[in-house]
């Protein structure tokens, strides 16, 4: 597979019908799912043949690129039910339903005291270092509320992979982020520095589109810390 | 959902611990479809050992699947026992249908092969 090949199957991968604001809903570019995944393969063999999670898997454009790149199972997670219908039909499109599972839950708790969110212990339990590789390109947690969201997803996909996460993130976190890697006992390398060029989607946006400083990461497992 | 997934899912409702009860899930009224699926020999080797096998054998009991007792002394060189497991795990899908808890009683609902985690406010 090719990466030119790759990009091609993933422009028929549809986008969300009807973006949450609140859920920061932007549709990862088949560009850049396909230089993620493509890479992941074929420069540390992180997809072919594993057991692969997409967190926040929205209308499951990772989680297509993964089943393309080999991936013997895929499981996508995402809370929204629109999204998943919508990913849905891509895996039926691409014909890979048989390769991708999708669950809807929610990652997160909110302390109902607090409003403060936290990941979602009970949930995740029976998750942890079932798959191999960890693929999310994660809300940063600019909605009222959400701060520290793309921490807590980082967090599970930390607890679940058993080898390797790839994972997008404000390139103004990386330190705190290579920190937190390794209390989770992940190496945490960035591979590429991207611009996130969010075009105007949602009403409120008074700019044509938003330019925000992106770490493509990839956290390689160190130790099997058990504090994730 | 193919079973494998299923082995990861517990119930997670706000004082629902009993570890025995809340996992796993008991399949209701579920629609079943088998998709042959090329097997990967590595790739269940290095499941084996991720696999919650009594409850995988509860669960293949529970929709009358045929299931080993027990896994084998050396299951990754035994053929059989992979071709078996590669069946269950990975060509056994979950389509419609629900899952209960046995502590709570808590119904998660599975529609078109998804299974819907979330829980009501007062659950969390």
């Amino acid at each position: 597979m090719k990466l030119k090949q790759l990009e091609g199957y993933l422009g028929d991968v549809a986008a969300f019908k009807d973006p949450k604001v609140q859920l920061e809903q932007y549709p990862t570019t088949a560009h850049l799912a396909s230089r993620i995944l493509y890479t992941a393969e074929s420069s540390y063999g992180d997809i072919d043949g594993k057991a692969v999670v997409d967190l926040g898997c929205g209308c499951g454009m990772l989680s297509v690129a993964a089943a393309i790149m080999g991936a013997s199972s895929v499981v996508g997670i995402d809370i929204d039910a629109d999204a998943l219908e919508t990913a849905l039909d891509n895996l039926e499109e691409l014909e890979i339903s048989d390769t991708v599972d999708l669950i809807q839950a929610s990652l997160c708790v909110r302390a109902p005291d607090t409003g403060e969110l936290s990941l979602n212990n009970d949930f995740v339990a029976k998750m942890r270092g079932k798959f191999d590789t960890a693929i999310l390109n994660p809300p940063f947690g600019t909605k009222p509320g959400n701060k520290g969201i793309d921490v807590l997803f980082l967090q599970a996909a930390c607890a679940m992979a058993d080898s390797a996460v790839y994972s997008l993130h404000k390139s103004s976190t990386r330190d705190y982020l290579v920190k937190r890697a390794r209390a989770w006992g992940f190496d945490c390398q960035v591979l590429a520095e991207l611009k996130f060029d969010v075009p105007m989607m949602y009403k409120f946006h008074k700019k044509k589109s938003v330019d925000i400083d992106v770490d493509l990461l990839r956290l390689s497992r160190q130790t099997r810390a058990p504090s994730a | 959902m193919r079973l494998l997934t299923h082995n990861m899912l517990k119930c997670h409702v706000k004082n629902c611990t009993d570890p025995d009860k809340q996992y796993p899930l008991r399949f209701k009224d579920v629609q079943i479809e088998q998709i042959e699926y090329e097997p990967n020999e590595e790739f269940l080797v290095r499941m084996l050992p991720r696999i919650d096998w009594s409850a995988l054998v509860k669960t293949a009991k529970d929709l009358n699947i045929g299931i080993p007792g027990s896994m084998p002394e050396d299951p990754a060189s035994d053929q059989d026992f992979l071709q078996k497991l590669h069946t269950i795990i990975m060509e056994t899908h979950i389509t419609e249908g629900s899952m209960v808890c046995d502590g709570c009683s808590h119904e998660y609902k599975i529609t078109k092969g998804i299974a819907n985690m979330l829980l009501a406010e007062h659950e969390i």
